[in-house]
């Protein structure tokens, strides 16, 4: 079992080294917890202020972790204009599977588009969509 | 038989991995290559020089058999033979990881130039070519190299951005994931010729096909750019750290947050040493300059725009994909001659070009050329290329919504008119959507849109009124007037 100890560890003598590490424990963890701010705050020589202002920057990092399996769903211009917003009212409301707006898979020409982890789905309608939450 | 299919991270999301497999069952030899970048037919499989698709895996024994229908020679697929692909001259016909396949390709040429005339001489290649930033600034890259070289320190650093954030841009992730080798040798060209031998990749996280392509081309490529060493770092999914100096304070661990300038990354970036911040599109067009050199690279294009630029072509478009070709050609060309229209079917209500950030900009300004002055001309932007299609059926006020929104969302919070102006500019856009005083309301937007363009600390704030602002302009009539 990693712990944050061990992430740290790996860092050690890097430079720049607060992403990675982050980046590291929210996936061990799903999320990066109080007591790991403090250790890495420790650990760096940083206030526990400048590394929570860090993790509640990016949107990446979670503070808690989330339960359910996400879908990350492209909701940038060119997914728009490929009529992902037709597909949104059915993500609303779901308790089984979480669906997060994204802001760009980089799939602009065959959009909608969508992230579960690190597998990508495009060209979604409602019906590949259904399927893609029933699958989680 | 030998069956090429893309291991894109395109053709993955549209079943690649599927049909590989089904024509491995079958007893094919098949070899995942890089994307021809024709996106609408992926997965698309060639077979001798032919293509097929986009295919599903019901239909590989026909393929096999010869009874499927081809769409001919892929080379000489009108899409294909109108382009001028110098950075992507490898797209679709090397596999992006092979060392062999690259050195067989004129892989390495323009690193060994580099070295054999010298770093003087390398950047003056750079500058003779004209070749400027392709991440959005447009700066001539040659002078900002020259910037860094001249700065006196004991550690300077090449930082690529790949923080392909804006909508409809997907080049830098096809280079990386298509072609990593080439981005290495142009960061390794540019470590030599400013005397850095630091590099690193700002991938964003939701890029994790590119994220693994290019870990795994740097640790075969090592010893080939030593003493240069290349390394990835991962962003973590926040947009305005493509802003060069909000990624520089990423990369040090800290908020994305934007710094003023000057200083000017050149001469205090990275940790506060002289640092190049430059575009993947940027570095990757350099071992082609290099290689064949600066006067090659110029004679393409038009006016102080040289070179070729991979546009973007994407969203509700027939044809979308990367198409690159050079400076001049015109955005009715390639929303209709290359785009071929919508996917729908539907007239092309407007087209946004240069991402989020971008104008809207309608059909009756089709004429513009793709160059730098010609869209600041028209107040517009080229940006990194990219070029979303919409139809009839889009609806302007909600797209001007959105453009706020997402800046009110992603804003750094640095400076006022970004983190206050996003916020108020979408009440307000919401004020007039709801019918409220539109007119005043429309004329403080116009307002907001001044203080946002020339207070902004950077192009976050100072450009989302391109959209808002062109949105009202062209669409007057979707915001009630």
């Amino acid at each position: 079992m990693t712990t944050v100890a061990d992430i740290l560890a790996d860092h050690d003598g890097r430079e720049g080294p607060l992403l990675p590490i982050l980046h590291d424990v929210q996936k061990a963890f799903g999320h990066v917890s109080e007591a790991a701010i403090r250790a890495i705050a420790k650990s760096l020589n940083l206030t526990r202020a400048e590394v929570y202002g860090v993790v509640s920057f990016y949107h990446d990092f979670r503070k808690e972790a989330e339960p359910r399996p996400v879908i990350k769903l492209c909701r940038a211009e060119a997914c728009k204009a490929r009529g992902v917003e037709a597909l949104v009212p059915m993500t609303e409301g779901q308790t089984r599977v979480k669906v997060e707006s994204v802001y760009c898979l980089g799939l602009c020409a065959v959009g909608p588009a969508a992230m579960i982890g690190d597998q990508i789905y495009a060209r979604l309608d409602a019906s590949r969509m259904t399927a893609l939450m029933a699958s989680l | 038989m030998k069956v090429s299919i893309s291991d894109d991270a395109v053709a993955i999301a549209c079943g690649a991995d599927a049909v590989a497999a089904a024509f491995a069952q079958a007893g094919a030899d098949v070899v995942r290559v890089s994307s021809w970048g024709m996106h609408w037919l992926e997965p698309l499989v060639e077979i001798d020089g032919a293509g097929f698709g986009p295919v599903s895996t019901d239909q590989v024994a026909a393929i096999l058999a010869g009874t499927a229908a081809s769409i001919g020679r892929i080379e000489d697929h009108p899409f294909i033979a109108k382009q001028q692909r110098l950075t992507f001259a490898r797209a679709g016909k090397t596999r992006p990881t092979s060392l062999d396949d690259y050195y067989a390709t004129g892989g390495w040429t323009g690193l060994a130039k580099a070295r054999e005339m010298g770093a003087e001489a390398t950047i003056e290649t750079v500058l003779a070519s004209g070749l400027r930033g392709r991440g959005g600034a447009g700066f001539p890259a040659g002078i900002k190299w020259k910037t860094v070289a001249g700065a006196a320190a004991d550690q300077k650093y090449i930082v690529c951005n790949a923080d392909e954030g804006d909508s409809a841009t997907f080049a830098d992730r096809m280079v990386m994931e298509g072609d990593p080798f080439m981005l290495i040798e142009g960061m390794a060209i540019a470590g030599f010729a400013v005397g850095a031998n630091r590099g690193y990749v700002y991938i964003r996280s939701e890029y994790p096909h590119a994220i693994a392509k290019m870990n795994s081309a740097i640790a075969a490529s090592a010893h080939l750019v030593a003493p240069f060493t290349v390394e990835v770092r991962v962003g973590a999914g926040s947009y305005v750290c493509g802003e060069e100096t909000s990624l520089l304070n990423s990369l040090e661990g800290k908020r994305g947050e934007v710094r003023a300038k000057p200083p000017l990354p050149a001469l205090e970036g990275l940790f506060g040493k002289p640092t190049v911040v430059n575009n993947v599109l940027t570095l990757a067009a350099v071992p082609w300059i290099l290689t064949h050199g600066g006067a090659a690279y110029a004679a393409y294009g038009m006016g102080r725009s040289q070179g070729t630029i991979p546009v973007q072509i994407a969203g509700n478009v027939k044809h979308g994909g990367l198409f690159e070709v050079a400076f001049g050609i015109t955005l009715g060309e390639l929303v209709h001659d290359v785009g071929g229209g919508t996917d729908t079917g539907r007239p092309v209500r407007c087209v946004q070009v240069g991402g989020p950030l971008g104008a809207y900009i309608p059909p009756d300004q089709f004429h513009l050329p793709f160059d730098y002055e010609a869209f600041t001309a028209a107040d517009a932007l080229i940006g990194h290329g990219g070029i979303t299609v919409f139809d009839d059926t889009v609806d302007m006020a909600q797209m001007a919504r959105f453009a706020m929104e997402f800046c009110a969302v992603e804003s750094c919070g640095k400076c006022t008119p970004c983190r206050l102006g996003s916020t108020r500019g979408l009440e307000t856009l919401d004020r007039i959507i709801a019918g409220e005083n539109v007119e005043a309301n429309l004329a403080l937007i116009a307002d907001l849109s001044e203080t946002m363009k020339f207070g902004s600390l950077c192009a976050l704030g100072g450009f989302t009124p391109y959209p808002v602002m062109s949105a009202i302009t062209h669409f007057g009539e979707d915001f009630g007037r």
